[in-house]
């Protein structure tokens, strides 16, 4: 098997994103093999290039015009490593969600890549694309519509297994199940029982099973907890990390919690209309945030402590997110900034370590897209 | 269209009124469902009350009977099936509950006003904004609609809706989420109540958003000088902005205090245990400590603490007696003003 490597300069400004090493698979079992190829903890396994999603605005019934685009997801660039956490935070609108689509394959990118331990996903179909999809599997926000009402708990879970039945040979079903259940915390003998029986944090672990059934290596979360209560979102969160170590899983996080994702995350991306605003570790993000959208984003965040409130500086945003269809020019951030010049209208900012923090050794030493980007502490009381 | 209160009865200039106790007082409600699965007890004896320009904030899960005792107060509850066997609601030291349906409308929207959690589903997706802001001062006020729609647009200019005049015949799906929360904040001011009952109002709303809305609520209160009762589940959002909290669990208070207070050294288990359970922006912890269990079913509450098959500390007598809410006090016995927790072992949980 012939391994190709593929630099552009784009990508050497670029840390955060290493060097995508291509398989070149020419027939499907070639592929499907390098799929199955272990990965070390901590190589990238994940790889996303440039990733675009417009979704076209039409006119018209019968002969359908393209009047423009929803540019939900408009050029990121990330890579998740074997064993972490990735966090996505953004506002509602930013295209979260269309990212989780996107990497689960059920939505097809407008362009870019992503590679799954060398192979494109985007260009995959057949044997090779059901067994990326083995690997990759999905949490969803609702527990309470993400679980088909009519089908019994044991039959939500088992589904898994009539779509891949060489994970788990048929007899042995009824066991694998109990055996996930009794995994996620719960009473084996409820495999009868409908999901309504259940209460949100159960249903929820109800889901997180199903995406365990077929030992995936990912697992993308898109807001896992945000339908739960407080003292039940720590209980599930708890056991999203108890798998991630058992099972040796990479999570995707998507939340528009800031502080759960600081909890859970190694590492944290900053989504704005479409593009990644900042990116880095968890403490570059949350300690050293260099990108006002950032810096805002978490002076927002309520503390539960009200002597903090007093001590904290509190950036306020002006008006809403602009509409994804029709994006501002430059950097989309700049409508609602307060340090916006001439230049942010004119040039798109890159998503790399700014100049000034180039060679310095510094946690604020990250990729953050903004021109005048600049160190600024909003968690800690002054 | 009904003109609720054409009458010259145009209630008296606030402080005038010779009642001088608070605001509204709630006193041993109780509200229970009757259900085919039998009697959910959603509310089991709630005491609290607010005075004029104060925030209390009702902290608790679902179904801790935080919006069954806001809806009680407002007089929207679903009856049946819901009924109130027990308790009283004072407004301005006068029972609500004793009064005529009639007396009632006069009180709700006028003196005590509502904002509800979902704005979308809140409002009329059929009729404009301007319309249904203007609905308040028509029906209310008897206003010609002409009055009506100049009065919504000095209202969603108060609650800083850009282009108010322009938008004033948008429908509700024109908005996003953040300015449909400002149009519900300014219908629940339109005729400037004495009390807003907000349920959950930025649970909806992004940060960004919640952060605006927040800001500008607690802006026109002192304004205003109005009392308010922010209902939520979210602990941040009360800690910014709450003079006094009451910590809700299965229909009952278990804990009552001043924010400071309850934040720095909580006295009831439940408060204690949501406190340790919700993860810090400015620390990164290890594993959340987490409150284990369900929050239990109204229909079945457990006999004795309705805590005690989650809590750490249950004794013998959490599973027997109720504990009342007692008077929480220094170690030494002077009395902390305001606090009381619902606990047999309070003293064990403030003073560690």
């Amino acid at each position: 098997m012939a391994e190709l490597s593929k630099t552009d300069g784009q990508d050497e400004a670029m840390p955060n994103v290493s060097e995508v090493e291509v398989v070149d698979a020419h027939t499907e079992a070639e592929a499907v093999a390098a799929i199955e190829a272990p990965v070390e903890r901590g190589e990238p396994i994940l790889q996303v290039r440039d990733l675009v999603k417009h979704f076209p605005l039409t006119q018209g019934i019968l002969f359908k015009k393209k009047i423009g685009a929803v540019k939900a997801v408009d050029g990121i660039s990330f890579d998740l490593y074997q064993g972490e956490t990735l966090g996505i935070v953004g506002e509602s609108g930013c295209g979260k969600s269309t990212v989780a689509k996107l990497l689960m394959n059920l939505e097809r990118a407008t362009a870019g890549e992503i590679f799954y331990k060398g192979q494109d996903v985007t260009r995959l179909s057949g044997r090779a694309l059901k067994a990326v999809r083995r690997n990759i599997q999905m949490v969803f926000q609702d527990p309470y519509t993400s679980l088909n009402p009519r089908m019994t708990v044991g039959d939500i879970i088992g589904e898994p297994f009539d779509i891949h039945p060489e994970v788990a040979p048929k007899g042995d079903r009824r066991r694998r199940v109990q055996e996930l259940l009794d995994v996620v915390g719960l009473n084996p003998e409820y495999i009868n029982r409908y999901p309504h029986q259940f209460s949100g944090g159960q249903r929820q672990r109800i889901g997180i099973a199903r995406g365990l059934a077929l030992n995936p290596e990912i697992i993308i979360c898109d807001e896992p907890v945000s339908a739960l209560d407080v003292s039940v979102q720590a209980q599930v969160i708890n056991l999203m990390e108890r798998l991630q170590d058992e099972f040796n899983l990479s999570y995707v996080f998507i939340a528009h919690d800031l502080s759960i994702v600081r909890h859970i995350s190694d590492r944290v991306g900053v989504m704005y209309l479409g593009k990644m605003a900042e990116i880095g570790t968890d403490t570059q993000i949350y300690d050293h945030p260099t990108h006002p959208y950032t810096q805002a984003l978490l002076s927002a965040v309520p503390v539960p402590d009200p002597e903090a409130r007093e001590g904290r500086e509190r950036i306020i945003l002006t008006g809403d997110v602009p509409s994804p269809a029709d994006p501002p020019s430059g950097c989309r951030f700049r409508t609602r900034c307060w340090k916006a010049q001439d230049k942010c209208a004119e040039e798109v900012p890159l998503l790399a370590v700014p100049e000034r923090f180039q060679g310095v050794d510094s946690p604020a030493a990250h990729e953050s897209a903004c021109h005048f980007a600049e160190e600024k502490d909003v968690v800690h009381a002054a | 269209m009904t003109i609720i209160d054409e009458t010259a009865d145009i209630p008296a200039p606030r402080g005038s009124e010779d009642h001088t106790g608070p605001l509204l007082e709630v006193r041993d409600l109780h509200v229970e469902f009757h259900t085919r699965d039998g009697v959910a007890k959603a509310v089991n004896g709630v005491n609290y009350s607010v005075d004029a320009g104060e925030t209390l904030a009702v902290l608790g899960e679902s179904g801790s009977g935080k919006s069954v005792t806001a809806q009680a107060v407002m007089g929207i509850l679903d009856m049946p099936p819901g009924r109130i066997p027990k308790g009283e609601i004072l407004f301005r030291g006068q029972d609500m509950l004793k009064m005529s349906g009639e007396e009632r409308r006069k009180i709700r929207g006028r003196r005590i006003a509502m904002i509800f959690q979902d704005a979308l589903s809140s409002l009329n997706p059929v009729l404009s904004v301007g319309y249904q802001l203007g609905e308040m001062f028509r029906v209310h006020e008897g206003l010609s609609k002409k009055e009506a729609k100049a009065k919504a647009i000095e209202m969603m200019d108060r609650v800083k809706i850009p282009a108010a005049a322009a938008r004033v015949n948008d429908y509700p799906h024109q908005f996003s989420g953040g300015m449909r929360q400002r149009i519900m904040i300014a219908m629940a001011l339109a005729l400037e109540p004495d009390l807003i009952i907000a349920d959950e109002p930025t649970t909806a709303l992004d940060v960004t958003v919640q952060a605006q809305v927040m800001d500008l609520l607690a802006e026109l209160q002192r304004e205003y000088h109005m009392g308010l009762i922010l209902i939520t589940h979210d602990l941040g959002v009360v800690a910014d902005v709450a003079d006094k909290i009451a910590v809700m669990y299965a229909g009952r208070i278990v804990e009552r205090a001043p924010v400071h207070e309850l934040y720095k050294r909580p006295a009831h288990p439940y408060t204690k245990g949501l406190l340790d359970s919700i993860p810090r922006l400015d620390q990164k912890g290890q594993e959340l400590y987490a409150i284990k269990g369900l929050p239990p079913n109204l229909t079945r509450i457990p006999s004795g603490c309705a805590f005690n098959p989650r809590c750490p500390q249950a004794q013998d007598i959490c599973r027997t007696d109720i504990p009342p809410l007692h008077g929480v006090t220094e170690q030494d016995g002077t009395e902390l003003p305001g606090r009381a927790s619902a606990c047999h072992f309070w003293k064990e949980t403030i003073h560690g």
